[in-house]
């Protein structure tokens, strides 16, 4: 757990090179069950394809809880993408970390701040381009001064309110979990005793940090759909 | 030492280059998917829809059909019903017809052998009666001239004669 990261300068850029390793393993992961589920398409759907459908089906309805699918369509591939890639990233971390030359090298992407708070940036910046663009600049600007125009400052703090909260919740609960995890690796790793005591603790982490990673892909998806809608709908 | 890595951003420096390749693979994998998963399978979902919706309509439209056919069938039935019972009806009534027919023309002909054995028995009833009657005087006649015989002579017989012949040429 004090394990140091493996930071490489670059072109003026500071990259940690186990993120950009996960985040490529993530979104390969991603692609690949992507192209696996769609490879053999049939009206009847079997399998991977019933799978997908789901994953469909799933992200649509939670756009349909939040606005109209005439306003929402167009997020829903986001919302696929994002539900699966965080979802993974939540998973990628659970079943074991790896360490080389005291640098940490596998572990959640999601654990890392910096990746979630993209994530949520992106996002929250994505809200605010649709707004313009569905609404109008005008109309997107009044939205700022409803219902009373001393909302002002507090509608600015909401827009980076939702930005950290988006990301830090998602980063919080993943590394949480991961260090957890590492301590109960730990003490598995101290001889009988430790071990017998450690093995119980361990599987319900691991249980538990499954539905966990679950839930915060779930809430990933549903409040980006929370905050798209109060950009792009008309009756707020 | 230990709480250092707990710390947020306690990694050390700003990891500017995590931001951009996380947001390029990101955009590159929303890419990915919708050129090769989403797009598909939306295409694929969509012909389902019609497909169903195709499916729903032909079901409907045969319905409608079935219930026309069968409302045919039922009116063909119900007509074949009635037209049954107006042959039956008719059919009686030319069995009856024909009975009293039978019936008739049985009661003429007995009638008829009737009436013609009666004519004959009288017929025969006459001719016994004339053939016995003849029998009759002739017998009384033979009778009567072995009586005769004894008691007249010749003189009172030519007399008898005559005047027989006399009556009968009276009666003539």
């Amino acid at each position: 757990m004090d394990h140091g990261a493996p930071l490489r300068e670059f072109m003026g850029l500071t990259f940690n090179l186990s993120n950009i390793l996960m985040i490529t393993v993530a979104s390969a992961i991603v692609f690949l069950i992507a192209v696996i589920s769609t490879r053999r398409l049939a009206m009847k759907p079997t399998g991977m394809q019933n799978f997908f459908e789901w994953v469909m089906d799933f992200v649509k309805n939670i756009i349909n809880s939040n606005m109209a699918w005439k306003d929402g369509g167009r997020f829903h591939v986001l919302g696929i993408t994002l539900i699966m890639y965080v979802f993974v990233s939540n998973m990628l971390g659970l079943p074991f970390a790896v360490t080389y030359n005291h640098e940490l090298w596998w572990k959640s992407p999601t654990a890392d701040p910096v990746v979630t708070l993209t994530l949520a940036a992106m996002v929250v910046g994505l809200s605010h381009y649709y707004g313009v663009r569905v609404k109008g600049l005008k109309e997107y600007g009044k939205d700022f001064f409803k219902p009373m125009w001393f909302m002002f400052p507090l509608k600015i703090i909401e827009e980076f309110a939702n930005t950290l909260t988006l990301g830090l919740r998602l980063y919080g609960n993943i590394y949480a979990g991961e260090i957890l995890l590492t301590l109960l690796a730990g003490s598995l790793a101290t001889g009988f005793l430790g071990h017998a005591v450690a093995v119980l603790p361990t599987l319900l982490w691991m249980g538990f940090s499954v539905f966990i990673g679950a839930i915060q892909a779930f809430i990933f998806c549903m409040l980006t759909m929370v905050y798209m809608s109060h950009k792009v709908s008309h009756d707020h | 030492m230990l709480l250092d890595s707990y710390v947020l951003g306690a990694s050390g420096g700003f990891n500017g280059g995590d931001i951009v390749f996380q947001l390029i693979m990101f955009i590159i994998l929303l890419a990915l998917i919708k050129k090769f998963a989403w797009g598909p399978l939306m295409g694929i979902m969509n012909q389902r829809e019609e497909h169903i919706a195709g499916e729903i309509e032909a079901a409907e439209a045969s319905r409608v059909e079935a219930k026309k056919l069968l409302e045919e069938q039922k009116l063909l039935l119900k007509e074949a019903r009635t037209e049954a019972q107006t042959l039956i009806e008719s059919a009686k009534k030319q069995g009856e017809a024909q009975r009293e027919e039978i019936i008739v023309a049985a009661r003429a002909e007995g009638d008829r052998l009737k009436n013609s054995a009666k004519l004959e028995i009288e017929q025969q009833k006459e001719q016994a009666v004339s053939a016995i009657r003849e029998q009759v005087a002739s017998l009384s006649v033979l009778v009567a001239s072995k009586v005769i015989e004894k008691e007249l002579s010749a003189a009172d017989q030519e007399k008898l004669i005559n005047e027989y012949i006399q009556e009968a040429g009276e009666k003539q």
